[in-house]
């Protein structure tokens, strides 16, 4: 028996499912000074330049605030259909995919009204993102029901053959009539009809932030109050329980891939037609991926995944910040971003497992 | 459009040469999965093993040396895994992920320096008179030693695990942890051992792209690799032996894909950039489809262990 012993709690800690993710990002600042020291650069100015002058360094602030959101809305919007997933144990991972494949299906709907003035242009456009985005995860999600594919795997692999697809068509059939030859799409920006613009001056939002918050209040909801919320809790818990309570494992899993395909596709779709503006050969970003490390950081909870978003968002921004102050290479912000997912899973055994010290049986 | 041009003998040599780091990558995963463990951290590790490999080789101008800190800093990132996975019981699928997207980060950080650096290379065996037979010589016995290292590699696992005492402890520790308990093996530091030559294997293969494949560093450039590794683990059934042909097998397509590319083919370039991970979802498809039902997979694999007592 070894000095130090984990103890199984009945149920999981209160306290330490809120206090883990605060104590990860704490030692992933730690951590991370160590890493930019390492790299020659004061840590100190780092982790404040990240996490404080985006919101309060007067000459950085104004640009940098509404940033904020704008980042944050397509995170929180693929998270929250991650979460949902993850807490069933299904598995998707090729968000990234889905989200690339919803702004191409969406883009080209606007781009098929091409230059017809007309309120319906948009609201089908957000339909056509969230309708292709499901349709890409339904491809695992099929294949997992009808014959047992790793969901997985199959997931992932799709994100490399989207970015071939986003490829072509950037090059071919979307490509600007009027562009002079130049890979990308019109731009979708100066298209009124198709465009999604800044709703409140200076705030960053913009409608994919609205659909965000709004996912955030209908997963509340779906978890807390609805029936399948607490089937999707059941099944991830405890499988066995769940099918004797007459939950349909294939049912749950391509509702689980299709939510979260679905808003991955329309987090493209409003990032194609705002940020972004156009369908290019790197319109994609990587908000798939890191999604996915929003999704544990919120504890696959609807709140604290709005809470997880804005802090993300926040390291990207900071992040380009100290690129551009510090000279801090980008790729230094992916690793720590990667490193609070390390220690947000370590800690994470405080909320399940009970720590004790010294030898023999404990009380 | 010139199909001509393509030399079939040509074709099997660069395929050999393809496959490489697909077997080391692949047959790592084989041991540490058929231990229980799912490290879906392969495309991580690969890559911090691509530029660790590059980095040693091109400071000290050894190639060799590259390949053995190219395993160590695989098997370096591996013990992270092993630790959040096997100590602090955290949900391996998460872990495997944070490892992808760490080792993304950090190779491309460390790589900076060395972009647009041409590594020493590595030399061909020369195998006497194998490499002078007419065809086969130029086909097969005109490698680098990492080829031939894999093959033995190959060998080495499948006899490991079916004829040894270690192999079969191994294995029951992936089939059933609390029995391999109970029977008194400790099922942690067996999947250490197996998570750390995975992590190994890894980065050795994610060298033999960077130092021999390509040879230079660019960011991400094992480029899904390490995906396409772990679903020829599922294609071979968890057999070593198979492993060898899932990774000729993809070998032999992104291989031809690069030739009809380079000929001239009048299929969009997208099309067959995209050919292998198509390929290697159709064919997980057909082997999962026909696995159904039967027991495959080791038994505990993903499932956590904690002895409670």
């Amino acid at each position: 028996m070894s000095v130090i012993r984990l103890e199984r709690r009945a149920a999981p800690s209160r306290f330490w499912s809120v206090a883990t993710p605060i104590l990860a990002v704490a030692l992933t600042m730690i951590a991370g000074g160590v890493m930019f020291a390492l790299l020659g650069k004061d840590p100190v100015a780092a982790i404040r330049t990240i996490f404080w002058d985006p919101l309060f360094n007067t000459q950085f602030a104004a640009y940098s605030r509404p940033q904020l959101l704008v980042k944050a809305g397509p995170l929180i919007l693929i998270a929250i259909g991650l979460s949902l997933g993850f807490r069933a144990g299904v598995w998707n991972i090729g968000a990234e995919g889905q989200y690339i494949i919803g702004a191409i299906c969406g883009a080209a709907v606007g781009l098929a009204f091409y230059p017809a003035d007309l309120w319906i242009v948009f609201p089908l456009m957000v339909i056509a993102g969230a309708l292709g985005g499901w349709a890409w995860a339904m491809i695992p999600g099929l294949l997992r029901t009808r014959f047992n594919t790793n969901e997985i795997l199959v997931s992932l692999l799709l994100v490399y053959v989207a970015e071939q697809i986003l490829a072509s068509m950037a090059l071919g059939l979307l490509r600007n009539p009027e562009g002079g030859g130049f890979p990308g799409s019109r731009n979708l920006q100066q298209y009124a009809a198709a465009s999604n613009p800044e709703l409140i001056a200076g705030t960053g939002m913009h409608w994919g932030v609205v659909a965000a918050f709004i996912a955030v209040i209908f997963a509340y909801v779906l978890l807390t109050r609805h029936i399948t919320g607490f089937h999707i809790r059941l099944a991830g818990q405890s499988p066995r329980a769940a099918r004797f309570a007459g939950v349909n494992p294939a049912r749950l899993v391509l509702l689980c891939l299709g939510v979260s395909g679905a808003l991955a596709g329309m987090a493209g779709l409003f990032e194609v037609t705002g940020p972004a503006g156009q369908i290019s050969i790197d319109f994609n970003v990587g908000y798939g991926f890191t999604a996915i490390i929003v999704a544990f950081l919120g504890r696959l909870h609807p709140v604290g995944i709005l809470l997880a978003g804005l802090l993300m968002a926040l390291t990207y921004i900071g992040g380009e910040l100290a690129q551009f102050m510090l000279g801090l290479p980008a790729a230094a912000i992916q690793a720590f971003q990667g490193m609070l997912l390390f220690f947000l899973l370590a800690v994470d055994v405080m909320t399940n497992y009970r720590i004790r010290f010294g030898r023999g049986a404990a009380t | 459009m010139n199909l001509g041009a393509i030399d079939p003998v040509l074709l099997i040599a660069s395929l050999m040469v393809a496959a490489t780091p697909i077997i080391l990558a692949a047959l790592g995963e084989l041991v540490v999965e058929k231990s229980g463990v799912l490290n879906l951290g392969v495309e991580g590790m690969m890559i911090t093993g691509a530029i660790c490999g590059f980095a040693v080789a091109v400071e000290t101008g050894s190639p060799v040396l590259g390949f053995v800190l190219a395993a160590m800093g695989g098997a370096a990132l591996a013990l992270i895994f092993a630790l959040l996975t096997q100590y602090l019981l955290s949900n391996q699928v998460a872990t495997g992920l944070a490892l992808t997207l760490f080792g993304l980060g950090i190779s491309a950080m460390i790589g900076q320096a060395y972009r647009g650096v041409k590594p020493p290379a590595t030399a061909k065996l020369n195998l006497g008179p194998l490499g002078d037979i007419p065809v086969l010589g130029r086909m097969v016995f005109s490698h680098d030693w990492v080829v031939y290292f894999a093959l033995v590699l190959v060998a080495g696992v499948w006899a490991f695990l079916k004829y040894t005492r270690g192999g079969l402890i191994l294995r029951a520790v992936g089939e059933n942890h609390d029995a391999a308990h109970a029977l008194g093996y400790k099922v942690v530091r067996i999947r250490l051992a197996a998570i750390a030559f995975g992590g190994a294997c890894a980065g050795m293969g994610g060298a033999y792209v960077s130092l021999v494949r390509v040879p230079q560093w660019t960011d991400g450039m094992t480029a899904g690799a390490g995906w396409i590794a772990l679903a020829i683990v599922v294609f071979a059934s968890w057999r070593a032996g198979r492993v060898l042909l899932g990774a000729y097998l993809f070998g032999g397509i992104s291989v031809l894909q690069l030739n009809l590319q380079a000929a001239g083919v009048p299929v969009p370039v997208e099309i067959l950039s995209m050919s292998p991970f198509v390929v290697t979802i159709i064919v997980l498809v057909f082997i999962s489809a026909r696995q159904k039902g039967a027991a495959v997979a080791p038994a505990a694999l993903g499932r956590i262990f904690h002895a409670s007592s």
